[in-house]
C-alpha cells in the first residue's frame, strides 16, 4: 500500500481559532471562531460547517451568525455528545478544524420585498439566527419581519440579551413562549403553535421560515398551510447526521436527497412527497 | 474496430505467473472452502477458481477499502492534519460482468461533483480483466433483470473462455493493449475466432432469456412507485436482524462512517473511513435522539430503493447488479428476487415472458 499526500482533498480542514466562548444555557455555548487570516467564511444563512477536534471526531453545526458579520462566524453548540463535550472544554485560543461551509442555505435573494414569519422551535433558532440577522441588517429589503420562538423552559431560551432587543425594535415583531412556565416567567405559555393564529399577515407576499424539531414541523407547516401561505414560500432546515457533507456517506439521505448537498434548506413543495422528511 | 486476441488455455497458468513475476500484484477469486470465493493475491492461474459464484464480497473492496486513512494528524502545536490517498498498482483478474458494473456505478457516485479524490486516484491504480460467465452461477443471481450478464465495457480486458481450449480477450482500452504486449501467446483472434465468440454469446442469450424477475426491466421504477406502503417491507422487517451482511457484500454499498484512531501518545493519529450500514439502527440517528429510519421495514425498504429507484433520478441506471450476494449472505434468509416477485405479483405487474 502506497500513501500519497493529498493536495485537494476534500477532507482538509482549515484551522479556527476560538476568539470566544460564552456559555449562554446550562448546556449550550457559544463559540466565535476566526478562520486563518480573519479570512470570511463566506456562507450563506442555513449552511452548516464540519467541525473537527482531532482525535475526538467531527461533526456537522449550523452557523449562527450571519454573513453580514464579518472577520469571524459563530456556533452555538449543545453538550450533547463526545465530540460537544469536548467542543465545550475548549477555552478562548484554542482551536478547532473547518470544512465547508456546505448545502443550501436559505434563498436570501429570492426572499428580498416578501414579509419574513420565522417560527423557531428549541435549537431551531440556531440557524435561524443567521437569517434574522440578516434580516436585520438589511432590514429594508424585507417587508414586515415576524418573529416567533417557542422553547421548553424559560432557562433553556438562548440569546437572551438578542431576544430583549428584538422585543424593542419598532421594525421587528417579535413573540415567544415557553411550555413549561416557572414562577418568574410572564409570558406565554404553550407550543408554538399557538402563537400563530395571533400574527398578522398577507399570505401571498410571505415566506414562512421554519426550523424545530421534527415534530414541530407537521403541526406548524398545517397551521401556516391554513392562513393561506402557498407551499413554495414555507421554508424548513431539516437536521440530519452528516458525515462527510459531500453527498457520500449516505448518513442524512432523506429518500433519494442527500441532505448535506441538495439542503439542508427545503421549500415545503419540494419535500412534501419525500416521506421520510419530516 | 473491435479489438479481440486468443491465448490458449494451457498458457493461462503461465501468463498469471508471468503476471505476478514481473513485479505487478494480481488479485484473483479464490476457492475458501464450500462454496465460497474470495478475491486473493494470487501468484499462478492455477489458484485462480474460474467458473465461481461472486466471492464474499466484490471487488468494491479494492476500490473503497473497508478501512481507509484519509488524513494523519497530530495535535502537539494545534489541529494539524494531513491529508492522504491510499493506492495500490494491482492488477484483478476474473471481475464478472455484474462486479464491474458495480464498479461503474462506485465510479458514478465517487466523481459526481464534490467528486472524491481518494476514490478517484485509487481506481486509475487498478488494471481491471473481467472474465465472462457463460451460464448462470446459481439461483441466487438475477443479472439478466439488469441488464449485466453480458459485458458493457468498464474493463480493460475482458476474457471469454470459448470452451474450445481458448480464451477470447477483448481489449477494450490503450492500457489493456499495452499490457497484454508484455506478454506471450497472445495471438490475434480470426475470424473462427469471432464465430465462436458469436455462437457463445447467442447460446448465452437463450440460457439468459428470460428476466428472473416477471417484470419488464424498464418497468421497475414505477413498481418502486407504488410499493413504499407494500406490507411486503413489514414482513422483511420481522425477519432482518440488522446486521449489516447485505451492504457490506453489496457491490454498490458505498456508505461510510469517519473516525479519529488516536495513537498512544494522544496527540497522533489518523482519521479514517470505515464501511457502513443503513441497516445499522444508529445509521439515520441525529445528536439529539431522532432516529429517521427507527424501524427494521424501514431499512430494509430504503436498502431497495436505493437499488431501484433513487439512483435512476440521479445516474440513470439501477444500484442492483444482479449478483445476488445480498440473498445469499442473509442470516434471515431475506431473498431480493423472491422479495422482487411479491412486489410485482402484489402489484399485478407480472409478466412471465418480460426479458
Amino acid at each position: 500500500m502506497k500513501i500519497l499526500k493529498s493536495k485537494d482533498s476534500e477532507y482538509e480542514i482549515k484551522k479556527g481559532r476560538i476568539l470566544r466562548v460564552k456559555k449562554i444555557t446550562d448546556s449550550e455555548k457559544l463559540f466565535e471562531i476566526v478562520l486563518p487570516g480573519g479570512e470570511n467564511l463566506n456562507h450563506e444563512p442555513g449552511q452548516f460547517v464540519m467541525i473537527s477536534l482531532l482525535g475526538v471526531g467531527e461533526a456537522p453545526f449550523s452557523i449562527s451568525s450571519s454573513p453580514t458579520k464579518l472577520g469571524s462566524f459563530e456556533l452555538v453548540i449543545r453538550d450533547v455528545g463526545k465530540l460537544t463535550h469536548a467542543l465545550h472544554r475548549l477555552k478562548a485560543g484554542d482551536e478547532v478544524g473547518i470544512r465547508g461551509p456546505f448545502g443550501k442555505g436559505f434563498p436570501v435573494h429570492i426572499l428580498e420585498g416578501s414579509d419574513l414569519l420565522f417560527v423557531a422551535g428549541g435549537l431551531g433558532i440556531v440557524p435561524l439566527h443567521s437569517l434574522i440577522n440578516y434580516a436585520i441588517d438589511n432590514r429594508r429589503d424585507f417587508g414586515k419581519v415576524n418573529i416567533l420562538l417557542g422553547c421548553g423552559k424559560p432557562e433553556d431560551m438562548l440569546y437572551s440579551d438578542e431576544l430583549d432587543e428584538w422585543t424593542k425594535r419598532l421594525d421587528v415583531n417579535f413573540e415567544c413562549t415557553v411550555d413549561r412556565a416557572d414562577s418568574g416567567w410572564k409570558g406565554n405559555v404553550g407550543l408554538i403553535t399557538s402563537l400563530i393564529p395571533g400574527v398578522n399577515l398577507v399570505p401571498v407576499r410571505t415566506f414562512a421560515i421554519v426550523v424545530g424539531p421534527p415534530i414541530m414541523y407537521k403541526f406548524v407547516i398545517t397551521m401556516l398551510l391554513g392562513k393561506g401561505i402557498p407551499e413554495r414560500q414555507i421554508l424548513v432546515s431539516l437536521e440530519r447526521h452528516m458525515k462527510c457533507g459531500l453527498g457520500k456517506c449516505g448518513h442524512c439521505q432523506i429518500n433519494g436527497v442527500y441532505c448535506c448537498q441538495d439542503g439542508p434548506v427545503f421549500s415545503y413543495d419540494k419535500i412534501k412527497n419525500i416521506r421520510e422528511s419530516i | 474496430m473491435e479489438r479481440y486476441v486468443v491465448l490458449k488455455e494451457k498458457y493461462f497458468n503461465d501468463f498469471i505467473s508471468s503476471v505476478a513475476a514481473s513485479g505487478q500484484k494480481v488479485f484473483a477469486p479464490v476457492a475458501k472452502g464450500y462454496n465460497q470465493y474470495a478475491f486473493e493475491e494470487v501468484t499462478s492461474g492455477n489458484q485462480v477458481a474460474m467458473d465461481c459464484i461472486p466471492t464474499i464480497l466484490p471487488p468494491k473492496k479494492f476500490f473503497m477499502p473497508q478501512y481507509e486513512t484519509i488524513a494523519t494528524y497530530d495535535t502537539s502545536n494545534g489541529q494539524n492534519m494531513k491529508p492522504v490517498v491510499e493506492y495500490e498498482n494491482i492488477v484483478l483478474f476474473g471481475v464478472h460482468t455484474c462486479d464491474i458494473a458495480g464498479i461503474q456505478c462506485l465510479n458514478m457516485v465517487f466523481s459526481e461533483h464534490p467528486k472524491d479524490t481518494n476514490y478517484l486516484t485509487r481506481k486509475n491504480k487498478i488494471l481491471v480483466m473481467g472474465y465472462e460467465c457463460n451460464s448462470y452461477c446459481d439461483e441466487y443471481a438475477l443479472c439478466r433483470l439488469v441488464h449485466n450478464h453480458l459485458p458493457n465495457g468498464g474493463y480493460d480486458l475482458f476474457f471469454t473462455n470459448l470452451e474450445n481450449g481458448s480464451f477470447m480477450i477483448h481489449i477494450n482500452t490503450l492500457i489493456g493493449e499495452e499490457f497484454i504486449r508484455k506478454f506471450k501467446n497472445f495471438k490475434e483472434a480470426n475470424d473462427s475466432d469471432i464465430q465462436a465468440l458469436e455462437g457463445l454469446r447467442e447460446r448465452k442469450r437463450k440460457i439468459f432469456a428470460k428476466n428472473e424477475v416477471p417484470i419488464e426491466h424498464e418497468k421497475i421504477p414505477e413498481l418502486f412507485n407504488r410499493v413504499y406502503d407494500s406490507k411486503i417491507w413489514d414482513e422483511l422487517g420481522k425477519r432482518c436482524v440488522a446486521c449489516g451482511n447485505c451492504t457490506n457484500v453489496c457491490p454498490t454499498c458505498y456508505c461510510f462512517d469517519i473516525i479519529d484512531e488516536s495513537n498512544l501518545d494522544l496527540k497522533s493519529g489518523r482519521r479514517y473511513r470505515r464501511w457502513d450500514s443503513c441497516q445499522n439502527e444508529s445509521f439515520a440517528k441525529v445528536a439529539g435522539g431522532e432516529s429517521f429510519r427507527a424501524e427494521r421495514s424501514a431499512r430494509q425498504r430504503h436498502r431497495y430503493y436505493r437499488k431501484f429507484r433513487y439512483p435512476i433520478e440521479k445516474f440513470s441506471r439501477f444500484f442492483c447488479t444482479g449478483c445476488g450476494r445480498c440473498s445469499r449472505t442473509c442470516m434471515a434468509g431475506i431473498n431480493i428476487k423472491e422479495t422482487l416477485i411479491k412486489l410485482v405479483e402484489e402489484q399485478g405487474m407480472k409478466n412471465p415472458d418480460a426479458g
